[in-house]
Order: structure tokens, then sequence, then C-alpha cells
């Protein structure tokens, strides 16, 4: 019997032949990323058990969940950080955006174990590595040791196929498949994503998939990596197939040709609806950004629905970046501008408003479109506010109307 | 030993909020339990109560504050029909037991329970019956006896396993 990607990934970090669901084994780390939420818990146990990290180079430390601090107790925390940082000798302390963005564009090479103090670390799943997501005692864990203990998980297979119609994106697809499974439909598993719609994706889109597993409970999500990859990584790392006669516990078949845009309601991911079953419902709020679309590609996609017109008055639409790379390159094309004389007002590259913590706090009784991934209660802000789920699209064609819109008729 | 009865796909949102997740103090973090959800939580939990919730409980965020609290206000085990996977991992991480019962729809509010870890049984004393427990893997258990994953790595002297 053959190994899925995933299993391969876990059978050569654990220096064993063969791995099978159920095994546990002991890996080794090649990228551990915390940040300035979930790093602070980490450093009290980290210090009981030892004096350095295991390897200064291996660990990415990431400032991006409210930046620059909002209050004076993040700028404790993060004070706090910077200590530990500076103590450890860690060369990678960034702040130029949201960390999966950043392990995506810099640290990760195709093969690789990632695991990241952030339940989101699974995006980089979309580059061919074994990526999830872990807490702050498994992260010192990892910072003392460099190994992680893993049950290894049973593969799911999930083949997209069919032809994208007009409106529908990655982001659709991935709603559509968590309201199908539902939110724990894949808890403990491996999603691999296949078939021509995933092969069709971009590199962008793909980490769209691969970021929203978590919202059904999986492990990871794998994308096989490719030729797109491999550009998209500088050609770092190595490509790892399944074998032909690998396990599944289940292969699932999504044709999504006729697909319409997804909007995820209030208060569960998975509670996902066809759009001309909310269009029409007023928002306050419109935000594009996030690991799930905040990526250049995302806001070209915004920027062709709202170029030359202005968004709704009654509307606050807030635009962040998902990383320098990102805003840089908007810059150039000329994307920031147009957002700007579109009415959008643009943060700094971050997570944003997607917590709740700043720079776009909900009031009671408001509506939010977002392109993030939760819309739990009191996520964005107050517990009575109300947060619709949907792509960069959707978004932006909403932003103009001023209520949840069908994008395809701007597109 | 009074049961805390909650419904299915409880996630980190509502146990401890992103907006009040400012600090590793545990007497803080105590008093953020479902400050939102249910604000009686923390001020009425005891020391010794539990958490007994339907299927995927803590799903969402990675966030360690969500365990960290709810045994900082005091609760021993949580009991849930399933977990989600980061949660899980994060409280036995800490050495707050969790246990999977299938037939944890059971226990009502306000029961009284007791666990026999050994025996694989939940006693809940109110209705006078017993439910049976799935056990964990060899390896889990050892970490909770140890404490949480701290613990074990000193115990065997930085050795993973």
């Amino acid at each position: 019997m053959g190994m899925t990607i995933t299993e391969k990934l876990l059978a050569r970090a654990s220096g064993k032949k063969k791995v099978s669901p159920d095994d546990i084994i002991f890996a080794n780390v090649d990228v551990a990323m915390s940040h300035d939420t979930t790093t602070p818990l980490a450093i009290k146990p980290f210090h009981e058990i030892t004096k350095k990290v295991f390897d200064k180079r291996k660990v990415v430390i990431v400032f991006d969940h409210v930046v620059p601090p909002a209050n004076i107790q993040s700028t404790h925390l993060q004070k706090k950080i910077r200590k530990f940082v500076k103590e450890q000798e860690i060369e990678n302390l960034c702040m130029e955006g949201v960390c999966h963005q950043i392990l995506a564009e810099r640290f990760v090479s195709p093969g690789d174990i990632v695991i990241g103090a952030d339940s989101h670390t699974c995006t980089a799943g979309a580059l061919g590595v074994f990526a999830t997501g872990v807490g702050s005692t498994d992260i010192a864990a990892i910072y003392a040791t460099g190994k992680i203990w893993l049950r290894v998980p049973e593969s799911l297979k999930f083949n997209i196929t069919g032809n994208l119609p007009k409106g529908v994106f990655a982001k659709d697809v991935i709603l559509h498949i968590v309201g199908e499974m539902g939110a724990d439909g894949a808890t403990y598993k491996a999603i691999e994503f296949s078939g021509n719609v995933v092969r069709g994706f971009s590199v962008s889109s793909r980490l769209t998939l691969s970021n929203m597993v978590i919202e059904m409970g999986a492990k990871n999500g794998i994308i096989e990596a490719d030729e797109k990859t491999m550009k998209f990584t500088n050609r770092r790392g190595e490509i790892s197939k399944s074998d032909k006669d690998a396990e599944y516990e289940n292969i699932k078949e999504f044709n999504i040709s006729n697909l319409e845009p997804q909007v995820s309601c209030p208060h569960n991911v998975d509670n996902v609806k066809n759009i001309n079953e909310v269009e029409g419902k007023e928002i306050q709020q419109a935000f594009i950004g996030t690991c799930t679309n905040g990526r250049i590609e995302d806001l070209a996609i915004v920027v062709n629905i709202l170029k030359g017109k202005r968004i709704a008055r009654n509307v606050r639409l807030i635009v962040s970046p998902a990383s320098n790379k990102v805003y840089l390159e908007a810059l150039r094309l000329g994307y920031i501008q147009m957002l700007m004389q579109s009415g959008a007002i643009i943060t700094n590259p971050g997570c944003g408003p997607c917590l709740g913590r700043h720079q776009g706090v909900l009031a009671s009784e408001e509506v939010c479109i977002s392109s993030s991934n939760r819309n739990f209660k009191g996520r964005m802000g107050s517990p009575e506010a109300e947060i619709y789920l949907a792509s960069p699209a959707t978004v932006a064609a909403s932003a103009m109307e001023g209520k949840i819109t069908d994008p395809s008729r701007y597109l | 030993m009074r049961v805390w009865k909650f419904s299915d796909d409880i996630n980190t949102d509502l146990i401890t909020p992103g907006r009040y997740n400012l600090t590793t103090d545990k007497a803080q973090l105590a008093k953020i339990a479902f400050i939102e959800y249910r604000p009686e939580f923390a001020r009425e939990v005891e020391e010794g109560d539990m958490i007994v919730a339907g299927k995927n409980f803590g799903c969402g965020s990675s966030r360690e504050t969500a365990p960290l609290a709810l045994k900082s206000a005091g609760i021993k085990t949580i009991i849930a029909k399933s977990f989600a996977r980061i949660l899980f991992r994060n409280a036995i991480n800490i050495g707050l037991p969790v246990v999977i019962c299938k037939e944890a729809d059971r226990i009502e509010e306000g029961d009284q329970v007791e666990i026999d870890f050994e025996k694989g049984l939940i006693h809940n004393l109110t209705k006078k019956e017993d439910l049976k427990v799935t056990p964990l893997p060899a390896f889990l258990i050892e970490i909770l006896e140890s404490g949480g994953l701290i613990n074990y790595l000193k115990r065997r002297s930085l050795r993973i396993r």
C-alpha cells in the first residue's frame, strides 16, 4: 500500500520508511512560527525547560494580530516578545504582514514540516508542505527541541472539477465545501485537494483553499506542488506526490460548474448559503484582507469592480493588504490610489479588523461582509454584530451597493 | 463537581474573545472565561466544577488562553462528545483532562458528576447512572499524568519520546 503526500512528509520528518494513520510520530520541524498573541504564553514554559532555541534560523516570530499595538496591554506583550527575540538571537522578527502570508512568501519550501502557533497555519499546505496549527505550549516545546509529536491523520481526497462560473472564485469553492462538510466534518483529518480546478488555480487561490480547512476541523490541507508552486517559492524545496495506491478514508467529488457565489452567514462558518438567499441584506462595513483573501489577485478583483466609482455612502470599506510585498505591488499597479478614490480606508499590512481588536471594530447591530475566514459571534467586535463571509468580489460589489450583492453583474 | 453544560461547536472566540485576550496572567484569564457568552460563569464557577459540551468543543483559534482560562477558573475536566483538535492538544499540554463521551447529552446543567479515570467511567451522581468514556492513547495519558507537556519533557530530560 502506498502513501499520501501527507504520510510521505511525516515519514521523512520522523525518520521512518512508512507511517500509517493513527501512528504517533515525532517529527522534525522545518519552520516554527508564533505571533504577537500566541508567543507570550510560550515564553515561560520555554524557559522552564531550556535556555536556547533549537535553531534561531528556523524560528519565525511575526507581529500581525495587533500591529502597531493598539493599547498598553498589547504593547506590553510585544515588549516581552522583543526581549525574548533579542535574548534568543532569533533572526526573524517580522512586522510586514499576516504571518501565513509571510511564511508563504519567504520561509516555506515544498516538502517542509511547518508548525505554527495559529490555527490558520494550514494555509501553507497549498505549497505542498505539511502545515498545521498548534498552541503556545506546543510551540514552546518545538522552540526547545525542534520536534513535535503528531498523530498521523487519515487522508481525505477532495477532487474539485468542472468550470468555474463567472463571479465564482476559490473562496466560493471552499465556503461551499465547508458548508457541505460541516464545522467538524474533517476533524483530525488530512485533506488533499486535487482535480482540474485546483491545478488551474493560481498559488494565491490555492492558499485560499488550504487556509479554510481548519473551519471543518482538519489537521492540514495539502495541494501537490507543481511548476506554479516552484516558481512561487523561487524553486526552493522539492515536489512530493501521493502514490497511485495511497489509501484515502474517503474521496469526495465537488463539481463546481453550477456553483453560485457563496456566503457564510452568522454565527458559524459552516452556515453557508447561495448568494440569492441573502442578497439585499444591508451592511455597514466591508472588509478585504487577511490570510484568506488579502493578496494581489484579490485586490485586482476588487479594483476591477470599484475603479472610477464610489462605494455606498453608509459603508466603511477597509482594505488590509496581506503583506508589504502585496502592498508595494498594489501601489505600483495603482490599485491603492484607485481604492482610496473609491472611498476605501487602507490599513497597514496585518490581520486588520479580522479579530476585532482594532482598525474597524463592529458596534452592536452592525453588519459586516468580510473576505476573512471566521464569523463567530463577537469575533470582530460587539457580540450583537453580524459577520458574513464571502469572496473579495462579493465584498466589493456589496460595498458598492451598501447591501449584500451578487458580484456577477459587476464582472 | 457541578456541571456547566454547553452546546455543540463552542468556539474559542466564545471562551476567550479576542478583545479580552491581552494578558498571560492566570487570575485575569479566569475572569474572562465566557465573559460575553455566559457572564455568570466566571463569577459562579467553583474549584472542581466540570464542563460538559456537545460535539466539536473548542473549534476555531489556537489561542491557549481558552483552556487556560477555564483551568484557571477552577474547571477540573472538560467532557465533550468530541473536541476540535487544537483545543484538545492545548488542554492536554497544560494538564487539563479532556474526556470524550459519546453520551455526554445525558448529562444536564447542574448535575453532580465524578470521573473514574481508571475504569473509564463518568458517575452521574444526580441521575444515578454511569457513562462510558472513549479511552485516550497511552502517550496522551502519560502527558496528562505528568501534569502537561512541559513537565513531561522535564521528566524525560527533553526527550520527546
